[in-house]
């Protein structure tokens, strides 16, 4: 079966199952006893590898299958959550991300993922690093003592306490293997798999792993939970051939608390471990509720009621109506002249659907931010985990719907901005006792319309930004003079932290200050017509602002003409349009230039750098002019007249018409024909 | 036995050329152009076709011939190479012909120059007519366009 045509549609909703599972683990994260996050979770990769395999990527599925197998036992409460298991699971599903980009590429979601594979089957088994020196201690001490009982860690211990109560026999089983034995491993191998027919082994010693490749000597112990009697067990692994020997110990609570205590004598590890349990149990408690509340409420939203569409095809259907409101004009125009009532009518009733039909087609291109904030609660939670900090993100207006194309070029500016939150912004935990601060951080994400903008905030209650130390920087960096620097306002300063070459980081981390500065997140905003601010309280926090048009496709411009030519410029780049007199205009060292603001700005003839056949604006007496500006950067331009604002759809001057001078696009006007849009950018070196 | 192919046939001054139908998209009447500042001379600018604008190249002046007026008979032929959509002027189109691919020969050494690049080859086509197939990629290749302007320039 040609298994192609559902490749794009797997893509996507693998996509989308992985960020289900980032999320959820995030959650889960946050409340780890909260076993119906754990049944999302399951019930997605379920899915996925349901998905994974249908379609032939092995490793894909067969990855999801091993992370199956241990949140299986962390739903039926066979094993508790714990750092390690939550740091594999994240391994897990970025390698099973990277596999999927891979298969988007065109790969066959090929990786090597055996190290991931042992960690999680090693935690199935049950052999988890509670603390790092743990595992090593254990294999230590096992091996000075050869077949001391089993050393078990905090959650192990607290499985067959459970079981206990539950009423299930808990044996340390005890197992020697005659010394002529040939495969000592089979024969193992025979022992667990007869074992787990019947019950279950929580623990042995040697572990798994060392048994099967025979790093054993001729036995090894377990911890074994059954509804059988010792006695049962013991005479069933008899039965096997070449066993010597075979021990069944039956425990209880106070047996089994002896022999943890026992441990705990031994090793200096333990009683950290135990301190930490009971901690940890009341403490996730009182969350639990509403924990439950939340995954509840996400399980009423979740069935969608969307399809999805290509791009291409919509872009299709943008064409096809602009075609449409063309014919509407002329039929406009057409029935004016035939002055048939009837006509009229229909043709203002066709206007009206059009209008409406025209809103519905842009607000088919509307995507909600939440694709593009959807990968950051994990990009957060692995910075501060990696710097050693404490931070929640909090995000808000993640429905906040914004054009696909300003969408598609945000993702980048707001990681920037984010890191930069996690890395500059909060302090470490120390830090932020030390300031009377709760130790964990807040940075909110937020996301709101505002007009014609659409406004993302990420304001984090870090240390904030001292002004002095800017205006200090900035001086040695040459970027401003003593005297300059002097007459600077605080908000003033702040705002210089996007001037070019300008980095805070007083040391390079591996998180931020590569030598990408916020300049760049300037010019990448600036450049999609939008605008960043940062407001900051020093030692208490940051806020930047950056405010977004809400589509690129469509942008509010002037229309000009110069001769029989129209032209279009960007409102969002004009600072004022006027008139000058020719005797305003001055010629300094051969360059037109005019008075604007206190100032002098060079005046540009648009008919001569466009070579405009029909108008020169060297002959009036009275020029229309347009100021643009690039930053802080402004330029007149010369044009004819001005014939009005209007709101254009931008399109592209096609694949085969190299990059224009001056000109970012076009667009078509009300009556079919094609104005050319002016990039003010080009103007101004 | 070689395959038949259609081809679109246009003229340039006394010229006939044919460009294989499958590269085609459409052929337009004249329609209003939008001159594009600061390119080459042979493109004249940009057309909107049905909502999609398309940079138009007149032939003539790709080819170096002297530009014409354009009549009743000039068409746009909208032809899509290399996912690239451009309109070529033309003084007029209005044949399709079957031609099979035998009877397409090399074009020969005297045509010479920078014109023989843009060919394919030529066909004979009854007693009289000769057509010439264009080599679309080559037409539309910008490298040999910067060539061409120095050269002029």
């Amino acid at each position: 079966m040609d298994m192609n045509q559902y490749l794009s549609m797997f893509i996507d909703e693998s996509n989308d199952h992985l960020q289900s599972l980032n999320e959820s683990m995030m959650g889960l994260e946050a409340n780890p006893d909260d076993l119906s996050i754990v049944q999302v979770i399951f019930r997605s990769a379920h899915t996925l590898k349901g998905m994974a395999a249908t379609m032939g990527f092995e490793d894909l599925a067969s990855l999801t299958h091993q992370m199956e197998n241990v949140l299986d036992l962390v739903r039926n409460n066979k094993l508790r959550m714990q750092d390690f298991i939550f740091d594999t699971l994240f391994k897990s599903l970025d390698a099973l991300e990277s596999m999927v980009e891979d298969i988007t590429a065109g790969g066959e979601g090929k990786a090597d993922v055996s190290a991931i594979v042992t960690s999680l089957q090693a935690i199935v088994r049950g052999e988890v690093p509670t603390a790092a020196g743990a595992a090593a201690e254990v294999t230590a001490a096992a091996q000075k003592t050869g077949d001391a009982p089993v050393f078990l860690d905090e959650f192990q211990y607290s499985v067959l306490q459970q079981s206990l109560q539950e009423g299930h026999q808990v044996l340390y089983v005890d197992v020697a293997i005659r010394q002529d034995c040939q495969l000592k491993a089979v024969r193992a191998y025979m022992v667990f798999d007869l074992l787990e027919r019947s019950g279950e082994v929580v623990k042995s010693f040697p572990s798994v792993q060392d048994i099967e490749q025979e790093k054993f000597d001729y036995g090894f112990s377990l911890y074994y939970i059954t509804q059988k009697d010792a006695s049962e067990i013991q005479s069933m692994i008899l039965n096997l051939s070449e066993i010597d020997k075979v021990t069944a110990l039956a425990l209880d609570q106070e047996t089994l608390e002896q022999m943890v205590q026992d441990m705990a004598a031994a090793t200096v590890e333990a009683p950290v471990q135990e301190a930490a349990a009971p901690e940890a149990a009341p403490a996730a408690a009182p969350v639990r509720e509403e924990a439950i509340k939340a995954a509840a409420a996400k399980t009423v939203a979740a069935p969608s009621r969307t399809i999805r569409v290509d791009i291409e095809r919509l872009d299709v259907l943008m064409n096809l109506f602009s075609e449409l409101l063309i014919d509407r004009v002329r039929l406009e125009q057409l029935a004016t002249e035939v002055q048939n009532s009837d006509l009229t009518e229909t043709v203002e009733h066709m206007g009206r659907v059009s209008g409406d039909l025209q809103n519905i087609v842009m607000k088919l291109r509307m995507v909600p931010v939440d694709t593009v904030f959807n990968r950051f609660p994990r990009m957060v939670r692995d910075l501060a985990k990696s710097l050693d900090k404490k931070i929640d993100l909090i995000v808000t207006g993640a429905e906040t719907e914004l054009d696909r194309t300003v969408i598609d070029e945000i993702g980048d500016p707001l990681v920037h901005l984010l890191r930069n939150a996690v890395d500059h912004g909060v302090e470490g935990v120390q830090e932020r006792i030390a300031a009377g601060k709760p130790e964990t951080g807040t940075i909110n994400l937020r996301a709101f319309h505002s007009g014609n903008h659409v406004f993302i905030e990420i304001e984090e209650d870090g240390a904030g930004i001292n002004p002095q130390k800017i205006l200090k920087s900035a001086v040695k960096k040459g970027i401003l003079t003593q005297d300059q620097a002097a007459g600077y306002s605080d908000d003033e300063a702040i705002q210089l932290l996007f001037s070019p070459g300008f980095s805070t980081a007083e040391v390079i981390s591996d998180v931020s200050g590569r030598g990408v500065g916020l300049d760049v997140v300037k010019s990448k905003i600036t450049s999609l017509g939008g605008n960043v601010v940062v407001y900051s309280t020093f030692g208490k926090g940051t806020n930047f602002s950056v405010q977004l048009p809400l589509t690129l496709s469509i942008i509010a411009a002037m229309l000009v003409r110069l001769g029989s030519e129209k032209y279009a410029i960007p409102l969002s780049s004009i600072v004022e349009t006027g008139i000058v007199k020719k005797t305003q205009i001055r010629t300094i060292h051969s360059n037109k230039m005019i008075e604007f603001r206190n100032g002098h700005i060079p005046l540009l003839s648009l008919s001569k750098f466009f070579s405009v056949p029909d108008f020169d604006e060297s002959t009036e007496e009275e020029t229309e002019i347009v100021v643009v500006r690039k930053g802080e950067r402004l330029v007149a331009l010369a044009v004819q007249d001005f014939i009005g604002q209007n709101e254009i759809v931008i399109k592209n001057l096609g694949k085969y018409l190299p990059e224009v001078q001056g000109i970012s696009g076009a667009t078509i006007l009300g009556d079919g024909q094609v104005a050319l849009i002016i990039d003010p950018n080009a103007f101004i070196k | 036995m070689a395959e038949d192919i259609k081809v679109i046939v246009f003229k340039l001054g006394s010229e006939e050329y044919g460009i294989e139908v499958e590269k085609v998209q459409t052929i337009e009447r004249m329609m209003p152009i939008t001159r594009v500042p600061k390119t080459y001379s042979f493109i004249k600018g940009v057309i909107n076709l049905r909502g999609v604008v398309i940079p138009v190249i007149d032939l003539r002046g790709r080819f170096g011939i002297e530009e014409a007026d354009h009549t009743d008979q000039t068409r746009i032929i909208i032809v899509n190479v290399n996912a690239m959509e451009v309109g070529f002027i033309v003084d007029s189109a209005n044949d399709v012909i079957d031609l099979n691919r035998d009877s397409i020969d090399t074009p020969p050494e005297v045509v010479g120059g920078i014109r023989a690049k843009y060919l394919d080859g030529v066909a004979k086509i009854g007693e009289e007519r000769l057509l010439i197939m264009l080599n679309l990629n080559e037409v539309l290749n910008k490298g040999e366009i910067v060539q061409l302007e120095s050269l002029e320039g």
